[in-house]
């Protein structure tokens, strides 16, 4: 099977979206779309599904919380107990408002930093790794919506065109 | 032309108000009439109570620890008082002249009871159009582009700033006259046996605290009085110079009112406890004014819109209206865990008296006001799909309301009635009460205008408002 593809260009992103939704009425399968900027609402009308990263955020930041518990009752109450505001009780649960700070800091250290490298991951990015934008244009002014072709290059190309595109190129993709 | 559908005040919602102001009217007269009015009846009230109250395990604890903090402050009429005195024991070590202290000071308490049941939904009400003139003046100074559609609900809200401002300046009048011991500040005998007071007596006196009361009320009155004059005036003009006129006010006016707010709280509830102080108090009531503000206009807006107004009020304005609840609760408890964290660390006694008296007394409402205000709305709100749904919104926003309620309460109560609390007919009299009053005033000033702020230059931007 041929693996063409199809290149529109454009120079707005209101043009661009309102592109996108006309192309997905007319049910053409969009494969990519590369913008210098996130475009509010594509994600809506690309049909994207929605992100699992919320919750894997909700997760991370209970890791936190139960890890700063646990380092906090071992350094201060069990390892080495230590008198606290004058309230030597060696109960973690009594001298807990002085974790709290700690507790908290840990929740959003391992939120934060856990999403990052997992949204990484699963845009398949990391050190080292060579661009897969195909148009260096996209990371300056320009928008680039690429569409799968089953022999239907005339009438994309116009569909294409009538949307707004400033410029339209067929590509052949190595295998 | 835009059609403008002009709101009418349903019979039954105003039927509602008027059940709750009666309602609420005869509880209060209820527990006015059974404060004891002489000692003797206080005497036979707690002896009533204290069969099946004081058999916890706990309270003996509470006991011994407070001896200590009472002794030395006991002819003040401090609130923190030895609630096991009445019990034989007491006899042994404090003798007959304590017992007869301690009756009177109970007696003191149980008849500040009422008038502090009224106090605190007074101010809770008061507190509530206090938070959205403020949310408003925000909006106004911001120039926010979402917001605008909500205006007309926020001015229905402020509307109750007034009336509500001047029934708590009769209450802190009567104070003044004696004619309850809310602030035993305000007695010249107190403040004869206590050096403390005494040396405040410059900043805390009755004709100098009534004029800063008078004075902020006629601030934040005068604002919300141009504002919404400009604001209707805005809706039929030609040129936006209202809305510049409404920008400027609104940012002189939060200036003034930062200020203004923070003294306030200092003389309306921490004063109730007059050797207590936290500087951060301030901030602190506003935080609590702006949440239960913005919740309030959330259910205001969702109630108006089951009922087919607010046609273009969308989702995404509950949704970031959802936002500022959850924010809002945020920052409440992070002001609330700074004023307690710094106190229970340097664990100074006249400062720790604070919270002790409320963890050892209030244990219930203390924490269960964190669970309401703090992790109910953190679990409930945290997820971005559940603030677009009206029911989440709205469950939410009746646990931060009541939890609000109970942290004014834990403000004011602990310093006004020590331990003789509990939840009666005064305190659900007045809560119904003024929940009654705040209704119908709010929803009599929706009926005078249209509910969109139509001349708003920002009126189509929030209109298309879209997250």
């Amino acid at each position: 099977m041929s693996n063409k593809v199809i290149h529109a260009l454009y120079d707005d992103d209101d043009v661009l979206l309102s592109a996108v939704k006309i192309l997905r009425s007319e049910k053409h399968h969009i494969e990519e779309v590369y913008t210098p900027f996130p475009v509010h609402g594509l994600d809506k009308a690309l049909g994207l599904e929605e992100t699992r990263l919320a919750i894997m955020a909700f997760i991370y930041g209970c890791i936190g919380l139960c890890i700063a518990t646990l380092m906090m009752n071992y350094i201060m109450i069990e390892d080495w107990p230590q008198n606290i505001g004058g309230k030597p009780s060696f109960s973690y649960l009594e001298n807990m408002p002085a974790f709290v700070p700690i507790m908290f800091e840990m929740t959003v250290f391992f939120a934060a930093h856990l999403m990052v490298i997992t949204f990484y991951m699963r845009s398949k990015l990391w050190p080292f790794k060579k661009a897969e934008n195909p148009n260096p244009l996209t990371t300056d002014d320009k928008f680039l919506v690429e569409i799968e072709l089953h022999d239907n290059e005339k009438e994309l190309e116009k569909l294409l065109k009538k949307s707004g595109a400033i410029d339209v190129s067929i590509i052949e993709k190595p295998e | 032309m835009e059609k403008q559908m002009m709101y009418t005040f349903p019979n039954k919602l105003r039927n509602l108000a008027i059940t709750l102001m009666v309602a609420g009217f005869l509880g209060l007269t209820y527990g006015f009439l059974n404060a004891p009015s002489t000692l003797e009846e206080s005497k036979s009230m707690v002896s009533a109570n204290h069969g099946d109250g004081h058999s916890k395990p706990g309270s003996r604890d509470y006991g011994t620890i407070s001896d200590h903090q009472t002794d030395s402050q006991h002819d003040t009429k401090e609130i923190v008082h030895d609630s096991e005195s009445t019990h034989s024991d007491s006899k042994t070590h404090q003798g007959v002249s304590h017992d007869l202290n301690h009756d009177e000071h109970v007696f003191h308490q149980l008849s500040n009871k009422p008038w502090a049941a009224f106090y605190v939904a007074a101010f809770f009400f008061f507190m509530i159009s206090l938070g959205v003139l403020a949310f408003y003046a925000i909006q106004r100074a911001a120039q926010a582009g979402w917001s605008p559609v909500l205006f007309r609900v926020m001015e229905g809200i402020t509307a109750y700033l007034l009336p509500g401002g001047i029934i708590i300046i009769i209450i802190l009048a009567l104070s003044g006259m004696h004619l309850n011991h809310l602030f035993i500040w305000m007695d010249p005998e107190v403040v004869a046996h206590d050096k403390l007071i005494a040396g405040k007596t410059g900043y805390l006196n009755v004709p100098f605290f009534m004029l800063r009361a008078v004075f902020f009320l006629s601030g934040w009155s005068l604002y919300r009085y141009f504002s919404r004059k400009f604001s209707l005036a805005q809706d039929s003009a030609d040129d936006i110079s209202n809305h510049k006129k409404n920008f400027r006010i609104s940012a002189a006016f939060l200036v003034f009112f930062i200020v203004t707010e923070s003294v306030m709280s200092w003389d309306w509830i921490m004063s109730i406890d007059p050797h207590w102080f936290s500087t951060l108090f301030g901030w602190y009531v506003f935080a609590s004014m702006v949440v239960s503000g913005v919740t309030t206009i959330a259910l205001i807006t969702i109630y108006l819109k089951s009922k087919g107004f607010l046609e273009f009020v969308n989702d995404s304005h509950i949704h970031d209206l959802g936002k500022f609840m959850f924010g809002f609760s945020v920052f409440w408890t992070y002001l609330w865990f700074s004023q307690f964290m710094l106190i229970w660390y340097s664990n100074i006694p006249e400062e720790v008296t604070y919270f002790m008296t409320r963890i050892e007394d209030y244990n219930l409402p203390f924490f269960g006001m964190l669970v309401m205000n703090f992790i109910f709305p953190l679990l409930i709100l945290m997820n971005s799909d559940y603030k677009r749904i009206n029911y989440f919104i709205v469950m939410a926003g009746i646990v931060i309301l009541l939890g609000h309620y109970i942290d004014v309460y834990n403000m004011i109560m602990p310093s006004a009635v020590g331990d003789q609390w509990y939840i009666g007919t005064a305190e659900i009299g007045g809560f119904l009460f003024f929940l009654g009053l705040f209704i119908f005033i709010v929803f009599k000033e929706l009926t005078k205008s249209p509910l969109l702020a139509k001349g708003d230059p920002y009126i189509g931007e929030s209109k298309r408002f879209h997250y």
